[in-house]
């Protein structure tokens, strides 16, 4: 009996001690990030940082820590990502849990696993052979590496995470709904537009939070397809996102302030995807009620 | 005078058949209960009359259900349409997840009505005709949700009748409800009469008693027998009707 006791105790204090793994690396990250973003902040001023519109981190006599155009191509082009891979995911969506036949969905929703498990360096990869060239020959631009090509291929990566909630949430909707709609002479149509997706909408709203998540967290991809120029964003421009800013230059800065403030884009980033989560699980917890 | 005539009708989920060669006529203005055992096809049957049927994979139907002369079953028949003016209440109250007047105006605005004037009087007649405007008025723009089942399903009514239907179809619409609501719904269907001619499925021998003018006995999938209420009450046909009526098998 009192063997079988200290295994169950040890057991216990080994499943707590995993559950506070998470918590420990959480917080670990989220310390080390305000340690080492903060005092750029503060030399810089946090105005000049956040709305600085110069990044100039080497100038030999004066170097400047601008990133307002990191942030507002992670903005662009997660809005750009959002107003092209919301529609086409929520369509898909609907295609799947309301219209197809079941032979039809089971390879469509194939692709979608498979489009979610294509590591992003693959995007990249893809983006940079065919989509580069191919926007530099259709507007006629010196680069094809551009917003507009990240925003392509960010909308593209997001899809999965759009579809799969989606057509969860829609999936989800109780048939009495519908077929009270089909009841009343309402169509396919008018019952999916009108009953299903108001019905599923807290789902679906959570499935377009998570591409937010995605496009906004993602660095290897739109750093083979943006071009990774510190300009303010235009939409045939090479620009850089707030990741690419960190994953370019971190290998090469030296300790000091340039260092110090690619810590300081990445408490932003954070800060960000923090933001983006509370609006997640506030959604979600709107959808249970 | 008869509003629907089914003939011959014949339906099967995949090879099971669920309805075997039913042959009836409804009569207009007033209330027909369709009785029997689970199981035995009568909510099957009361969906063919709205082509409720549609909905579900694998159903095959032969035969013809004509309503006012025409049948429906007819390639040139547009089952919405038919479905506008076949209305039907579910077994379970089921308004929409949205405001009280949202759920009544629902129908009239997908065919068309936007006027907001329109619609108030849409709501507020249909919500009177089913007996719960009283209840409602203050809270028109409140959840459907927020009300007692009784209340839905009296709301899901009034949702019906915002339609202005021809035929009501109820599947067991008070299986689901406490007694004062069913007595309140008994109630209303016999108002409803009046107006409409009325089908209702009910597993209550006594509910089909008080308020139906016809009562049709199904088992197995048949159509064992067919009469005025009374009539199958106090003197039926067929041995199997008594039994059951006697609460003998059910």
């Amino acid at each position: 009996m009192k063997i079988k006791n200290i295994i169950e105790q040890v057991m216990k204090s080994f499943f707590f001690i995993c559950g506070m793994m998470t918590i420990i690396a959480m917080l670990t990250i989220a310390i080390y990030l305000i340690i080492n973003g903060v005092p750029a902040i503060r030399e810089v001023g946090l105005f000049n940082f956040l709305f600085g519109q110069i990044w100039a981190p080497v100038h030999s006599t004066e170097p400047q820590f601008g990133i307002l155009p990191f942030i507002l191509t992670s903005i662009y082009g997660t809005f750009g990502a959002v107003l092209i891979g919301v529609p086409i995911g929520l369509m898909t969506a609907i295609f799947l849990s309301k219209l197809s036949n079941p032979k039809i969905s089971v390879v469509v929703n194939t692709a979608v696993e498979l489009l979610a498990g294509i590591p992003s360096v693959v995007y990249g990869f893809i983006g940079l052979s065919v989509l580069v060239p191919l926007v530099r020959e259709t507007f006629g631009l010196l680069s094809g590496a551009t917003l507009f090509s990240a925003i392509i291929v960010l909308s593209i990566m997001i899809l999965p995470n759009i579809i799969n909630v989606s057509r969860v949430a829609l999936a989800a909707v109780p048939t009495k709904y519908e077929e009270a709609s089909y009841a009343l002479g309402a169509t396919k149509m008018e019952t999916i537009f009108k009953v299903s997706m108001p019905a599923a909408r807290s789902g679906i709203a959570a499935g377009v939070v998570l591409g937010i998540g995605r496009a906004i967290g993602e660095a290897m991809a739109v750093m083979m397809v943006a071009g990774n120029v510190a300009n303010m964003p235009e939409l045939f421009r090479g620009v850089r996102f707030l990741t690419t800013a960190i994953a370019s230059e971190l290998s090469y800065a030296a300790a000091g302030i340039h260092r110090n403030a690619l810590f300081s884009i990445a408490l932003v980033l954070f800060v960000f995807i923090i933001i983006i989560n509370i609006v997640l699980n506030l959604l979600l917890k709107r959808g249970v009620k | 005078m008869n509003i629907i005539t089914a003939k011959d009708l014949n339906l099967y989920y995949g090879s099971f058949q669920a309805l075997k060669n039913i042959t009836m006529d409804i009569s207009a203005q007033n209330i027909t209960a369709f009785i029997g055992p689970s199981g035995c096809g009568k909510s099957t049957f009361i969906r063919t009359l709205n082509r409720m049927n549609d909905l579900i994979p694998d159903v095959r139907i032969t035969g013809d259900v004509t309503f006012l002369g025409e049948n429906i079953y007819d390639k040139s028949v547009d089952a919405t349409l038919l479905r506008k003016r076949v209305g039907m209440v579910f077994q379970a109250p089921n308004p929409f997840p949205m405001s009280i007047y949202d759920n009544i105006a629902y129908g009239p605005r997908i065919y068309g009505t936007k006027k907001r004037i329109l619609l108030d009087e849409i709501v507020e007649k249909s919500l009177r005709d089913a007996a719960i405007w009283d209840e409602a008025k203050d809270r028109l723009k409140k959840s459907a949700l927020s009300l007692s089942g009784g209340q839905q399903q009296r709301l899901c009514i009034a949702r019906a009748l915002a339609m202005q239907p021809e035929v009501l179809l109820m599947d067991e619409p008070t299986s689901a409800l406490d007694p004062i609501s069913t007595t309140k719904i008994e109630e209303l269907v016999m108002e409803l009469k009046k107006k409409y001619s009325i089908v209702i499925v009910t597993h209550n021998m006594q509910q089909a008693a008080r308020i139906s003018d016809y009562t049709a006995f199904f088992l197995l999938g048949e159509l064992l027998e067919n009469n005025n209420t009374n009539a199958i009450f106090s003197n039926p046909k067929d041995k199997r009707t008594e039994d059951y009526i006697t609460g003998r098998f059910g």
